[in-house]
């Protein structure tokens, strides 16, 4: 682990600012939607205005006839181009069942907001104005959008299937072979010790990416080049090929700038199918762009699911077992990854505890609602929500500090590497180390006694204290692990490295950003690594046609898998420079040492920078005998394992009694991702992921009333936060190299999100659990807080000897 | 943003602008701020067919003396209200109120007349203009009328001004050293109020001498909280009988469930933000 330390250069580690900031903040950006091609025609898409229906009828004459329209198209008329269904890449048990999931609606609508028709015109505003004159009939059926009454299959959203249950997945640590028996542990722990159950509610939360999803598609090539602002270009790709029939190699995919995706864009969507469809038909580029209403109402949503969960301990606060019975909504449909989602979290729930003993249940269920995928933590915010409030909650029971509870139960630091009872190998990581510091910067024990002084004086505004310990599994994924998991696609990453004859090096990779900063953070690799100037440094990423080969972006994959497949590239460049350095150098190649980009010949002056090799190979006049004339060279990293950062997230709130508003007033994140290449990018990481976190604890709820309708379906009802509604962050860092990859990084893009959710709501109960009070439901509006302590205080009145004190 | 298509005029003067809302055309809607209608547009939840523009008068911005009562535009915004010395001096519940719109970019948009003809009931100006007694100085082909507040708010969205007419300049009758707040009560800041109360009180000698209370959100309309503005006054600003008095301000409203709260919260609220909002004002 000491390698890592000693590898530490001047720029592994620096504070850069981004080096792509310029032409994004200066508006020199290349959106998809602000694509223009000779002759390009523009869609808007006609959407069903109900949540369940038979299309009985579609009449498309007088959009026809409107002016500048080239084409109307009904789910009928492009069936057979756009395929039976879109993809589903993660069929969780061998039994899944699932409808076709066509881009256009054919037959059926099964959620408000499906695509039923299409119109391209010469400009947008005709396309819209004469989506309005399409006139579709529906033979209206039940809706069913609550997801306990789904599971119920009292109606079934799609009968041939004769249920809304897609599959039954079951993790059991027994089973397995690595743990006991839970349900032998809680009838001990009913015995002799104690059992906690609880129900949680994962609200619907909408991805929100600022940059609405466009798609652009020019099929006047001998390849048809389609623009997408998408997380996944070579994802999209391929499967765009295998749905459509259309030859791989004919199709090329660039992703330009993309602003934001939090998962949101990880999809092939009805929209990039449709649009590449209406393209070929017309033989014309097309383009189509969301408003901001129909991503709310027509791309994925995420979360959403119900968490029944039973924690078993002895009197001593040691947790015995912990069972969990996920139902999980799916929504109408399923999209890419969409089954798989809660399967994430199922070996997330242990977290950083030793328990013996661990059971997984996951029904997946479908229902009269935009389909639901991933979402920043995708699986891990659910699971780590469940253990760190039931952490809590069994510290309340039991009546011990929740912190001594959490360390009684973690893996301590010697104890590592670790293998937990859901299988997982951990193979690093400090909880101590990181706990402590947390608690010293946010002066725990003096909010404690503010807290206790506040009880006693009954004052109006209470205070409590949210703790979140978690970990994660991210860094996405060993391909073998992928495999077993029955998951439609590896996890390796691809890079590839360009010697330039003028000693500037491009950097072609697989994955692509869309916010994240992996411009800067990979130069600097490079930069370390390779002994050349970052500003020499180019990236090269997101078009198929430049970078053949990749799995894209998500997962907190970026620098542990595509950034591992960099520095394997880099090493092969070195390798292959020795051999034309020795030479060059007159030397043995043995005898050099390669330090600062320069090949020297030991225990003299002599050396060759590789810039001077570059232009060497480029001119080719004097290489060694049987030496190609290129330093270049490509790797392809599979990570033999996941990466798991952790830290401890604590939060003071200041709940209103009287209001039951929260007011967050202090806010410490110290997390774990081992070494931090750019400190800058990882606080910008976690910053924008303790905003979700945290909003998703107090703001955001995506709501359906009884008809299927998006009542949340705008940003006046959707509620985000701005900067004025979220506090300071105070973040730090402690540093435990991952031993599982040679730069010693864990992923960071979606810790935040994941820590922040319970460590808000634990605040919240903790404010008010003197009161009575044992949860509030997220969002944790101020009447749900006020509604809380107002029925503890009717119970407790209720109660003859006063009950709660 | 695409719209259905629409005609546009952007007048120079009151009378121009007038003489667009008689022209015939099928809708017409007159554009402020453009921060309640630009987004109504976007979604074709309105699809006027002709949209006059109020932008280009200068005589429908600034603020003047009119000798007992202040002068206020229709169009001067939300972020000028807020810095506005006469109405510092004068009406100053109405820069608390201001202040509390929105965002920036809303309040730098975003106009005092164009709120009160808009007449949202969570909006948070036409509550502060009823506390104040303010007189709606309406314009239409057959000349000027005034509208006292109290009957300006008609229904949800609904006021005084007919088809034809334009809400001009709105008269402020002078608070001065009347002590001001508005407290109003969201989940993020650029959320409409859940509720809001905005309060106006005149000391005299340690007692309430007078007081003006409305609240926002609470009805389809801004509702006067007449029973706390008469107990409050002759009492001491302390909490005991702020308290007493603020019980009352919930009294016979009817205010709105959603997801934000449902109508008993909204009342429980506002007892609580009445309370605030009188001793925040008694200073």
């Amino acid at each position: 682990m000491t390698t890592t330390a000693d590898r530490r250069s001047a720029e592994i580690g620096a504070p850069r600012t981004r080096k792509e900031d310029r032409h994004l903040l200066t508006g020199r950006t290349r959106w998809t939607a602000n694509i223009t091609l000779p002759g390009m025609l523009h869609l808007a898409m006609v959407r069903s205005t109900v949540a369940h229906a038979r299309i009985t009828g579609i009449d498309t004459s007088a959009a026809k006839r409107a002016p500048g329209v080239a084409g109307v198209f009904t789910g009928t008329e492009i069936a057979d181009a756009q395929g039976a269904s879109l993809p589903c890449v993660w069929p969780v048990t061998p039994d899944q069942v699932a409808p076709p999931h066509p881009a256009m609606a054919v037959e059926t609508v099964n959620f408000l907001g499906e695509i039923v028709a299409c119109v391209a015109a010469r400009s947008a505003t005709e396309a819209r104005d004469a989506a309005e004159l399409v006139d579709v009939e529906y033979g209206e059926l039940p809706v069913v959008t609550d997801l306990a009454v789904a599971a119920a299959d009292q109606e079934v959203i799609h009968p041939d299937l004769g249920t809304n249950r897609s599959a039954h997945w079951v993790f059991d640590s027994a089973a397995a072979g690595t743990g006991g028996d839970v349900d032998s542990a809680i009838s001990a722990a009913r015995e002799s010790g104690v059992v906690v159950e609880r129900t949680y509610r994962q609200q619907r939360v909408i991805p929100a990416f600022m940059e609405p999803r466009s798609v652009a598609v020019d099929p006047t090539g001998e390849q048809t080049t389609v623009w997408s602002s998408t997380q996944i270009p070579h994802i999209l790709k391929l499967i765009l090929a295998m749905t459509t029939g259309l030859p791989e190699s004919k199709l090329r995919v660039v992703a330009p700038d993309v602003g934001g995706g939090f998962g949101g864009k990880l999809e092939v969507t009805p929209e990039e199918m449709i649009t590449l469809v209406v393209a070929g038909r017309l033989g014309k580029p097309c383009a189509y762009a969301e408003t901001r209403s129909e991503s709310l109402m027509g791309a994925h949503h995420g979360r959403d699911q119900i968490q029944k969960l039973t924690l078993a301990a002895t009197r001593d606060g040691t947790v015995t077992a912990f069972k969990v019975e996920l139902t999980a909504n799916m929504g109408a449909y399923l999209g890419l990854t969409t089954p798989g989602i809660p399967i994430l979290g199922a070996f997330m729930y242990n977290a950083i505890y030793k328990f013996p003993a661990y059971r997984f249940t996951c029904d997946n269920v479908f229902t009269n609602t935009v389909w639901t995928d991933a979402y920043r933590g995708a699986g891990r915010p659910e699971a780590t929500f469940a253990i760190e409030r039931m952490m809590d909650e069994l510290a309340a029971e039991l009546d011990l500090e929740p912190l001594a509870l959490r360390e009684k139960n973690w893996i301590r630091h010697e104890e590592f590497p670790f293998t937990t009872v859901a299988g997982m190998e951990y193979d690093s990581g400090n909880y101590e180390a990181a706990t402590a510091k947390a608690r010293d910067l946010f002066g725990y024990d003096d909010l404690r006694a503010e807290q206790a002084k506040r009880r006693a004086d009954g004052d109006p505004v209470q205070l409590g204290i949210g703790i979140s310990t978690y970990t994660e599994m991210c860094g996405l994924a060993p391909s073998r692990v992928l495999g077993a998991l029955s998951f439609g696609s590896g996890g390796w990453e691809h890079a590839s490295i360009r010697m330039l004859p003028t000693g500037k090096v491009e950097v072609v990779a697989g994955v692509s950003p869309h916010g994240q900063g992996h411009e800067t953070s990979w130069s600097q690799i490079v930069a370390d690594r390779l002994g050349v100037p970052f500003e020499d440094v180019e990236i090269l990423h997101g078009d198929t046609g430049v970078s053949a080969r990749g799995l894209d972006t998500y997962g907190s994959r970026t620098l542990v898998v595509g950034g591992i497949a960099v520095v394997k590239a880099i090493d092969k460049v070195i390798e292959k420079a020795r051999p034309i350095a020795a030479h060059l150098l007159e030397a043995d190649p043995d005898d050099l040492e390669f330090a600062n980009g320069t090949f020297t010949v030991k225990g003299t002056g002599k050396g060759k920078h590789i810039s001077e090799l570059a232009l060497a190979v480029f001119l080719a006049h004097d290489l060694p005998d049987g030496v190609e004339a290129s330093l270049d060279a490509e790797a392809t990293f599979d990570p033999a394992n996941f990466s798991f950062p952790h830290g401890t997230h604590l939060c003071a709130v200041e709940v209103d009694t009287e209001t039951g508003r929260t007011t967050i007033r202090r806010y410490v994140a110290v997390d774990d991702c081992g070494v931090v290449v750019n400190p800058m990018l990882v606080d910008g990481q976690v910053h924008g992921g303790l905003a979700q976190g945290i909003s998703q604890a107090l703001f955001e709820e995506a709501l359906y009333d009884e008809n299927g309708t998006l009542v949340t379906g705008s940003f006046v009802d959707y509620l985000l936060p701005s900067a004025a509604d979220l506090p300071s962050y105070l973040t730090d860092r402690t540093e435990t190299p991952a031993t599982s990859n040679p730069l010693g990084v864990k992923g960071v893009g979606e810790a935040g999100t994941i820590a922040a959710t319970p460590c808000v709501v634990n605040a919240i109960v903790d404010a008010v659990r003197h009161l009575g009070v044992d949860d509030v439901p997220m969002p944790c509006t101020p009447q749900r807080v006020w509604a809380a302590i107002d029925q503890a205080r009717e119970r407790s009145a209720a109660r003859p000897s006063g009950g709660a004190q | 943003m695409i719209p259905a298509a629409f005609d546009y005029q952007a007048p120079d003067t009151v009378a121009d602008a007038l003489a667009a809302l008689s022209s015939g055309a099928d809708e017409v809607k007159v554009l402020a701020g453009g921060q309640s209608l630009i987004p109504v547009l976007r979604l074709r939840m309105a699809a006027p067919s002709l949209i006059v523009d109020l932008g280009r008068i200068p005589e429908l911005s600034g603020v003047s003396d009119d000798g007992d009562a202040i002068m206020i535009g229709a169009m001067t915004t939300h972020d000028q209200v807020t810095h506005d010395p006469l109405i510092a001096e004068h009406a100053a519940l109405l820069a608390r109120a201001a202040e509390t719109v929105a965002d920036p970019q809303v309040r730098h948009l975003g106009t005092f007349g164009g709120s009160l003809a808009h007449a949202d009931p969570a909006g948070d100006m036409p509550a502060a203009a009823l506390a104040l007694n303010a007189e709606m100085m309406i314009t239409g082909s057959q000349g000027e009328r005034t509208v006292a507040a109290k009957d300006f708010f008609v229904g949800l969205f609904e006021t005084a001004v007919g088809e034809d007419e334009i809400l001009t300049s709105i008269r402020v009758p002078k608070h001065t050293g009347w002590g001001s707040h508005y407290e109003k009560f969201n989940r993020v800041a650029q959320q409409w109020s859940i509720v809001g109360v905005a309060a106006t009180l005149r000391l005299d000698g340690g007692t309430i001498a007078e007081a003006g209370i409305a609240l926002t959100n609470m009805g389809l309309t801004p509702i006067r909280a007449s029973a706390v503005e008469q107990a409050l006054v002759g009492r001491p600003p302390n909490e005991d009988a702020v308290r007493q008095a603020a019980e009352q301000a919930a009294a016979g409203t009817h205010p709105p469930s959603d997801a934000n709260g449902d109508a008993d919260y909204r009342r429980h609220l506002a007892a609580v933000l009445t309370r605030r909002a009188v001793l925040a004002a008694a200073g």
